[in-house]
């Protein structure tokens, strides 16, 4: 492809003390696409998610934002330039109101119209959070708080959005009302990159997807080959 | 909701276990009281001339209390309570009888085993208070006939009518305050012109007259009924009525009402009082410090006392001229500004390297860091600069032009503090509404969210630390210059300790409840080295401090008062329940039970 990457990893080396990580791994994330990364418990997900923001440096290899190198680059350096989280369990700030929520979203943008703005998408978005703008996020119920912490990630103009495992902890019902949700705001132009262990339910709407097993990225492919890749079918898909 | 006829107990059925833990508890706070030595300390303090002395009545009241607590029934929703009645008099009375059982085996305890040893109070005097300075059967005679009767009294407060039951709370905590504050009292009267009426009031040997007691109990008894009704139902109509921009101006009106009765109430009282306002406003500085770092930051500060000392030792080296090693004698002005700058390195030295750290063990690292700066003043090390445990002393008044700010004249204490207190409140409630304070409570409540929310962690907190920092230093300097001398033993662990149960008893994060917290505890209790309003319980205040911790983490965590949002987050299973209960959605109930 000739596009620059929105994000990407060139060959990623992480390590926590002297424990390696992620080992090489390449990434590209195109604008408007949707990307999802599987993999089970310890494969390296979380720390994937944590290096695309900053939060983790990497060893060695590199980050890339729109095509410049960004390892040393702080969190609030990327969701300047468009790239945020919905954190796994929504993990909203229980003790503020909903509306404190959203504005914490735009932390870093001083347009105060372009603020305004956005929160009226949101509201039209998601009419049952407007109901609920002063109420406390802790009391919200599961499927309000994904919206809010949707909304509050969408409050920082995001180009792209991390989701780290978004149907974890909702009830059945919801996690596809959920999906349903991650791929209308895709439709409206947003890249999205999810984490996840819902193998089926993502790669049945992503374009891409790549299965991440001890830290290594041992399949790349596009969703439709995934799917129906035995290999997965049998390890990921609860296939026999 | 179906009301179905279950009963719980027939009408007279007493529950054995009940009355027996709780009669237990009494007797064993009863004999505690005695042993920490209450009792014995607070003899001399006369409530009642000839009657009652403030050390009797702590054992008094605790027959009472749990009468009350005994009876006590929770009302469940669906099912017929059954009507108190005799068989509830009856618990409180059995009771307080175990109660009094505890008092008599003390006395016999104390008559036939000696353990003074390790129960300092295991005394004669003890005994001969219990007895009332006869033989053990006379004071078993006194004795479980007033605690069977305190625990009916106790008991039967639920079945009064709540008018009476009123009428008998008014007389009773309005009885008592005036009889504990009898000095206070006193001098109020004396700023007021109005010494006959304390002269009527009060024996000429300290405490109340038999007379002024009985009249007194009847006027508070009748205030409810007077005033009660009318004032609630005022509120509650303006609350309702009125309109908006009114009630901005009435409160606009309200605020200077009680900004000019703070500035010229002073004059009007005397010196304890004033004294005493003066230590509140060094403490909520202090108090309103902290509720920044630990209320708004969540970051558990317990050696907040070092910027205490730095604020007062830095004074103290600048404009005494008995500083040992640099004494530059400079106008409390300046040092003021120096202090604001070496608050702030501190706050970065000791914040900087315990940024990273979280909850517990911030709390632990602190509390190192705390001690660390006490223990280099006490040095022998920095001696020959700061005065090791000399101090530095001679620390001259602060010079205003035409006012001079000095200790021994407690109004002009009152008044630089309460400059220094009104800045630091404008700091906090403009700082909560601000992108800082913001920042501040995102970190509190979820750091690494926060991060990804592009807040800068470091420099947030490091922010806290020195504001905080500076408001400590603040009181410190004003303190210096009030005491006229600084020594490292002015700035021990138990400050921090106090003005972290000052936030929390106030209320963590909330404004208002800081400024009440600190009047509660340092005004009336007092604080580590100054005394309140009950100068007599100087020796049991770090009692009654954790009894009241205690109390209000197990009661009331959100503190006296709290913000909002303290309360929705603590109460928040209730809260879901109500919603549950309301909500006839079957959507929503599911989304609910899922959160449960």
């Amino acid at each position: 492809m000739t596009e620059t990457a929105l994000l990407e990893f060139r060959s990623v080396n992480t390590h926590y003390g002297a424990v390696h990580i992620l080992k090489d791994v390449d990434l590209a994330i195109y604008p408007g696409e949707m990307v999802c990364l599987l993999g089970g418990n310890a494969s390296g997900k979380s720390t994937t998610l944590k290096t695309l923001l900053g939060m983790v440096t990497p060893t060695s290899g590199e980050v890339l934002l729109d095509g410049e190198v960004v390892n040393d680059k702080p969190t609030s350096y990327r969701v300047i330039n468009g790239v945020t989280m919905v954190p796994e369990n929504r993990r909203l700030f229980k003790r503020l109101t909903v509306k404190e929520n959203l504005e914490l979203g735009a932390y870093l943008r001083d347009d105060s119209e372009g603020i305004e703005e956005d929160l009226e998408n949101i509201y039209e978005l998601f009419p049952r959070v407007k109901e609920r703008l002063s109420q406390k996020a802790g009391t919200l119920s599961g499927g309000e708080q994904q919206m809010v912490a949707i909304g509050r990630a969408l409050m920082s103009r995001p180009r792209v959005l991390l989701m780290d495992e978004p149907s974890m902890g909702l009830a059945p019902a919801l996690v596809q009302q959920n999906f349903e949700l991650i791929q209308q705001i895709h439709e409206e132009g947003m890249a999205i990159f999810m984490v996840e262990q819902n193998a089926n339910m993502a790669l049945s709407i992503a374009d891409r997807g790549w299965v991440l097993q001890t830290g290594r990225v041992v399949l790349d492919d596009t969703a439709e080959a995934l799917l129906s890749n035995p290999e997965l079918r049998s390890s990921y898909l609860g296939e026999s | 909701m179906m009301t179905t006829n279950l009963t719980l107990k027939k009408p007279f059925e007493l529950n054995w276990k009940r009355i027996l833990f709780w009669g237990s508890i009494c007797a064993l706070s009863q004999v505690f009281i005695c042993l920490v030595g209450l009792p014995s300390e607070l003899n001399r303090r006369i409530l009642i001339e000839s009657t009652l002395s403030l050390g009797y009545l702590f054992i008094l009241w605790v027959p009472l209390l749990f009468g009350y607590v005994v009876s006590k029934i929770v009302k469940l929703e669906g099912i017929e309570n059954p009507k108190q009645g005799a068989a509830d008099l009856l618990s409180g009375a059995l009771t307080g009888l175990l109660g009094s059982l505890g008092l008599v085996l003390l006395m016999l305890g104390i008559d036939n085993l000696d353990m003074r040893d390790p129960l300092i109070n295991w005394n004669p005097k003890l005994f001969r208070l219990l007895t009332f300075e006869n033989s053990i059967s006379f004071g078993s005679l006194v004795w479980i006939p007033v605690g069977v009767g305190l625990g009916t009294v106790g008991a039967s407060l639920h079945q009064m009518s709540s008018q009476i039951r009123k009428m008998t709370a008014y007389a009773m905590f309005g009885l008592f305050s005036f009889a504990v504050l009898e000095d206070v009292i006193g001098d109020l009267s004396e700023g007021f012109r109005l010494e006959w009426l304390s002269d009527m009031i009060y024996a000429k040997k300290g405490g109340m007259t038999v007379t002024s007691t009985i009249v007194l109990a009847i006027v508070l008894a009748l205030l409810p009924l007077l005033v009660q009704g009318k004032f609630k139902k005022t509120v509650d109509r303006y609350r309702s009525e009125a309109k908006p921009e009114d009630k901005r101006r009435n409160s606009v009106v309200l605020f200077s009402i009680v900004a000019v009765l703070v500035l010229v109430l002073p004059w009007f009282l005397g010196r304890i009082v004033n004294e005493l306002l003066a230590n509140v406003g060094l403490f909520l500085l202090l108090a309103l410090g902290l509720n920044i770092v630990v209320g708004l930051a969540g970051l558990l500060d317990l050696g907040y006392v070092a910027f205490f000392a730095v604020g007062g030792y830095t004074t103290a080296v600048l404009t005494s001229p008995n500083s040992p090693w640099f004494s530059p004698e400079t106008h409390f002005g300046i040092s003021l500004l120096v202090v604001v700058v070496m608050a702030t390195l501190a706050g970065l030295l000791i914040g900087a390297p315990v940024i990273r750290m979280r909850g517990d063990y911030l709390a632990i690292v602190t509390l190192g860091f705390g001690e660390i700066i006490r223990l280099l003043f006490l040095s022998d090390w920095l001696k020959p600069y700061l005065g090791g445990s000399q101090g530095i002393t001679n620390i001259p008044a602060i010079d205003l032009g035409p006012w001079e700010v000095r200790g021994a004249d407690p109004r002009s204490v009152f008044y630089m503090v309460l400059a220094f207190c009104v800045l630091a409140i404008y700091v906090s409630w403009r700082l909560q509404g601000s992108r800082l304070g913001r920042s501040w409570m995102a970190i509190r409540e979820d750091e690494s969210v926060a991060e990804v929310m592009g807040i800068n962690i470091v420099n947030s907190k490091l922010m806290a630390f020195v504001v905080g920092a500076v408001l400590a230093s603040f009181s410190g300097a004003v303190l210096a210059a009030k005491v006229g001398s600084v020594f490292p033993k002015s700035f021990e662990i138990l400050v921090s300790i106090i003005i972290l149960v000052v936030v929390i008893v106030g209320g963590m994060g909330s404004i208002t409840g800081v400024m009440v917290g600190s009047l509660v505890l340092i005004g009336i209790l007092g604080g580590p080295r100054q005394p309140g309003l009950l100068q007599e319980f100087q020796n049991f205040k770090l009692l009654i401090y954790g009894a009241l911790l205690v109390f209000m983490m197990l009661k009331r965590p959100e503190g006296l008062v709290p913000t909002a949002r303290r309360t929705r987050e603590l109460h928040q299973e209730e809260y879901l329940q109500d919603a549950w209960l309301g909500d006839d959605e079957s959507e929503d109930r599911e989304e609910v039970g899922e959160q449960l």
